[in-house]
């Protein structure tokens, strides 16, 4: 019969007050030694436990408060008897006397703690009849606090190896025994609490349950407690004595609860030495126990303690601690049809953990662990919940950073099966966890293979492997993903050509499938790479006689002029006119003039056809006018045909001065500074005109336009720029003419109305450097001596 | 005493994966007042990084700059400096001192901040000094083979800034360092 809310609080109320009420006058009776009035208030004050009202957390408050004044009574029965007015045995005696048998049973119990302090009975036969006599009592909660009492009076007087009680020997089995005993019954009670009452308040009896279960376990810990239990003993009498308590209730609960206990309480090293005999007994629970968080437990114990210290681990191997889990997950998955799939994959998982912990070298392991979890997997339509797919992250995670090295994951077979069955999202994490772990751990992947299975594992990444990837995606976390990609393709490499060709080749041809939104962000890395590849074979002699080399800097610009190609897809053309430049320099190092030559066709087509945008294009020409500056490879009639083209360009730019300033750049095309540069000071001269006729035409265009004057300062420029060829003793650019420029500056600076401070600024500090220059003295201050400023 | 970072060209990802280790570890927040990057960082990343070492962040753009508005060129005062920045890919021929010189005339200024070509240089001409902190990640160049990765930190104390250049040269960072003097306020170095 349960009991209901508000009326089990007046139970309470009313228990607490009795128990109260008749301890006062016990204490007066024990004041005035008189033993028998004591004893016969300590009986009423007793049978307030003897309510079957309360539920078992209020019964434990009134227990409580009993216990309380049991233990008083104790220390007044311990002087009593040290004082020699009663025996112990009497006293035991009378107690008995008591009219019902709960109150008898707990004077009982705490004369026998007293009798087995008093040595004038040997322990064992004390506790022996206490937990038989105990037996009077059958109604679950009653006996189990019953049994807790005893239990918790009789744990430091076990006869223990070592202790006081120690009796003569094997003492210590009638210890276990007595524990277990209590243990049992009191297991059994706990049992039978499920199967009292109607069904329909099963759910409330399983809570009620639940809140004794600490006073079942707490027999499990005094035994572990116990110095006599070695692990023998504990082998072969407590572990299967327990278990088969464990085994036999068969109630879930129970069960559940006490191996769950077992594993907790006693010592890992107890656990691996037992291991078969613990996991043998998960199949014979009921089916409906969750095993697989016990399993978990177990493992993730184990693990510890393999981390613990490296003395350990030897025993590992000696018991085959890997195989038997192994097993008994592969019986338990089997065994429960139902278990949802989270729960396979936590217990490999735990496995997994186990496994790099304590058997880190056995790549087979750890390859099996993922075997099973993809034939777990196999099958199933790609998993969905986000539990379980945290849970597979995590299992790929685990080697990855105990071994610091995507190469080693790679040697495993079952590890890209087992991404194959992650969601799209989902495996795209993993790949971004798997860069980052190469990342942090600067590992460098050194062959053609190893980079297509990273590539393959990161898929996700590269390429939309399904249709419905495009939308939704988050457009920082796109460009996040893409440039990590980016930052991957650097830690690609082999110092061997041959084989970095192959790396390339093998980049080349996932990137390329990425399609226009990945292209701007994956072709660039790839270039630069194979740029220096070209450089580190440029600094080699020849070839290797006789054997047949793919990796040549013809081959490798070929491969790039198709791999920048691709970006007309995107369209990307400012790009791909930017990585064109660089390759015609490079062809340039390599002499190879006709490559070099159609890169910057290529460039000039882009630049005629496709970069439409005023700014960019003054950007444009100038890289191009900047690259064909330095390019000794040409002969004349290449280098004409381009320098013709830079400069026609130059000159048709929209705006006057970007015109002005890149037609003057585009003098130095024609005046190199090095021994066997091109020095042609005519062309240069026609140049600087040509950006004065331009600076001129500016001018006017502003005074009828907004009748102002124009940019004066692109005359200041100019003027620099014909200083600097003068210097560079360019025959053409003689001190009159610098003369007549800078005359030129004055009047239109005089006569124009709002004057520029910038450009002041600027005439200022040019004067300022000729000033300096004619000081200087030697040839510069003889050239510089016509020139009045 | 005012600490300003000279650094740029570290066309990440496109060239390089990342800062090299030894400098993040130097790079530390707050001791830092002033960060002029010449450019190509490429990415909005880099630039957060550089914001989170001092707030006060110029950078001019670079030809692979992912952002396209950063300014061609920058003026700022330091002290009693005047600092310009340019990538420096707009002035040719590319790394060439006088033309250099020019557009240090042109935005006359004491110290001209540029990059591109990947290599260190402190250059003293009569108008100034041109600064090229090199490429802090040691990134490919066409210009400057073996670039090793560089920066510099200059300090800058009255009328004088003393240049430290740091390099990382075979995995160990090398400091040097050059000082330069102004001779007053209105006229430029000499």
């Amino acid at each position: 019969m349960l009991p209901h809310g508000d009326d089990e609080e007046k139970w309470l109320a009313e228990g607490i007050a009795g128990i109260q009420h008749n301890a006062f006058y016990m204490h007066r009776a024990l004041d005035s030694n008189d033993l028998k009035d004591a004893l016969r208030y300590s009986v009423q004050m007793l049978s307030e436990l003897r309510t079957s009202l309360l539920s078992p957390h209020k019964y434990y408050e009134l227990y409580m408060r009993a216990f309380d004044e049991l233990r008083k009574m104790e220390m007044f029965f311990r002087e009593e008897t040290a004082r020699g007015t009663i025996s112990v045995i009497e006293l035991y005696e009378l107690v008995q006397h008591a009219g019902n048998i709960l109150p008898r049973l707990y004077l009982l119990c705490t004369v026998g703690s007293v009798y087995i302090k008093s040595k004038e009975a040997p322990a064992k036969d004390v506790l022996k009849d206490l937990v038989e006599m105990c037996r009077g009592i059958q109604h679950p909660v009653r006996g189990l606090f019953l049994r807790s009492y005893l239990c918790q009076i009789s744990r430091d007087k076990l006869p223990d190896i070592g202790s006081e009680y120690e009796g003569d020997a094997d003492t210590v089995s009638h210890a276990i025994e007595f524990v277990i005993q209590n243990f049992t019954e009191m297991n059994k009670l706990w049992v039978r609490m499920q199967h009292q009452g109607p069904t329909r308040e099963k759910d409330k009896r399983e809570k009620e349950r639940s809140q004794l279960r600490d006073l079942v376990g707490k027999n499990l810990h005094v035994l572990s407690q116990i110095e006599g239990v070695d692990l023998d003993i504990y082998k072969e009498t407590v572990l299967p004595r327990v278990l088969e308590q464990v085994v036999n209730c068969k109630d879930e609960l129970a069960q559940h609860y006490l191996m769950d206990c077992i594993i907790q309480v006693f010592p890992d090293e107890y656990h691996l030495q037992t291991l078969e005999t613990l996991l043998g007994a998960f199949p014979q629970l009921q089916p409906t126990v969750d095993i697989k968080t016990v399993l978990s437990q177990l493992m993730d114990r184990l693990s510890i303690y393999a981390a613990s210290s490296i003395e350990v681990l030897p025993e590992f191997l000696q018991v085959e601690a890997f195989s038997k889990l192994s097993n008994a997950i592969g019986k338990v998955i089997e065994a429960q049809v139902d278990m949802p799939v989270v729960g396979a994959i936590t217990l490999y998982v735990s496995l997994l953990t186990f496994t790099l912990r304590v058997h880190p070298d056995r790549l087979d392991y750890v390859d099996q662990v993922l075997g099973a979890c993809v034939k777990k997997l196999s099958g199933r339509a790609k998993l969905e919940d986000s539990r379980a797919t945290k849970q597979i992250v995590a299992l790929l995670s685990a080697p990855l950073e105990k071994y610091n090295d995507i190469v080693t994951a790679l040697k495993l077979p079952n590890y890209p099966r087992v991404m194959d069955h992650l969601d799209n999202g989902t495996n795209k994490v993993m790949a971004v966890v798997i860069i980052q772990s190469i990342m942090k751990n600067t590992t460098c992947i050194s062959t053609a293979d190893k980079v297509e299975a990273l590539f393959e594992l990161i898929k996700g990444l590269i390429r939309d492997v399904d249709e419905t990837q495009d939308d939704e995606i988050d457009e920082e976390d796109f460009k996040e993903e893409q440039n990590s990609v980016a930052r991957l393709i650097h830690m690609l490499h082999n110092d061997d050509p041959e084989e970095m060709l192959k790396i390339i080749c093998t980049v080349r041809k996932h990137i390329i499938l990425g399609g226009p939104k990945r292209l701007p962000f994956t072709v660039p890395p790839l270039v630069f790479s194979a740029l220096k590849l070209v450089r580190h074979l440029q600094g080699q002699d020849g070839d290797v006689i006789g054997e047949e080399i793919s990796a040549t800097p013809k081959k490798i610009f070929q491969i790039l002029h198709q791999t920048i190609e691709a970006l007309l897809s995107v369209p990307s053309p400012e790009l791909a006119l930017r990585l064109y430049l660089q390759c015609a320099e490079a062809a340039n190092d390599c002499d190879l003039e006709p490559v070099a030559y159609e890169f910057f066709t290529q460039a000039f087509i882009l630049y005629e056809e496709e970069v439409a945008d005023s700014k960019a294009q003054v950007t444009a020409i100038h890289l191009i006018i900047g690259t064909l500056q330095r390019m000794n490879v040409f002969g004349v009639e290449n280098r004409d045909t381009l320098t013709h083209k830079a400069t026609g360009y130059s000159a048709k730019l929209l705006k006057k001065p970007d015109q002005c300033r890149a037609v003057y750049a585009c003098s130095h095309l024609f005046w190199v500074d090095e021994q066997d540069g091109i020095k042609d000071g005519e062309r240069v001269l026609l140049c600087l005109k040509r950006a004065l006729r331009i600076a001129n035409a500016a001018q006017q265009m502003a005074n009828v336009t907004r009748g102002s004057s124009g940019p004066v300062v692109l005359f200041i420029e100019i003027l620099n720029k014909y200083l600097y060829f003068f210097e560079k003793g360019n025959p053409q650019v003689t001190s009159s003419v610098l003369q007549g420029l800078i005359e030129l500056i004055k009047t239109e600076m005089q006569t124009d109305g709002s004057s520029d401070p910038s450009a002041d600024a600027f005439f200022a500090s040019t004067l300022r450097y000729i000033q300096f220059q004619k000081q200087k003295g030697g040839a510069m201050g003889e050239k510089y001596d016509p020139i009045k400023i | 005493m005012v600490l300003v970072l000279a650094i740029g060209d570290l066309h990440i990802p496109h060239r390089a994966p990342d800062l090299p280790a030894k400098f993040k570890s130097m790079l530390v927040p707050g001791k830092i007042q002033h960060i002029l990057c010449t450019g190509n960082l490429c990415i909005k990343e880099v630039h957060d990084y550089l914001k989170s070492l001092s707030p006060d962040l110029h950078i001019t753009r670079g030809e692979y700059d992912e952002d396209v508005r950063y300014p061609e060129n920058k003026t700022l005062s330091i002290g009693q400096f005047k600092l310009g920045l340019c990538h420096g890919h707009q002035i040719v021929p590319w790394g060439d001192l006088d033309s250099l010189a020019m557009l240090q005339r042109q935005l006359d200024i004491d110290i001209l901040v540029t990059g591109h070509t990947h290599q260190f240089k402190a250059y003293k001409h009569e108008g100034g000094v041109i600064i090229n902190p090199g490429s802090a990640t040691g990134a490919y160049s066409s210009i400057t083979y073996d670039a090793n990765p560089s920066f510099v930190l200059m300090d800058i104390d009255g009328l004088r800034v003393v240049v430290y250049v740091y390099e990382l040269i075979d995995g160990e960072v090398k400091v040097d360092k050059i000082d330069f003097k102004k001779t007053a306020t209105t006229q430029s170095a000499h």
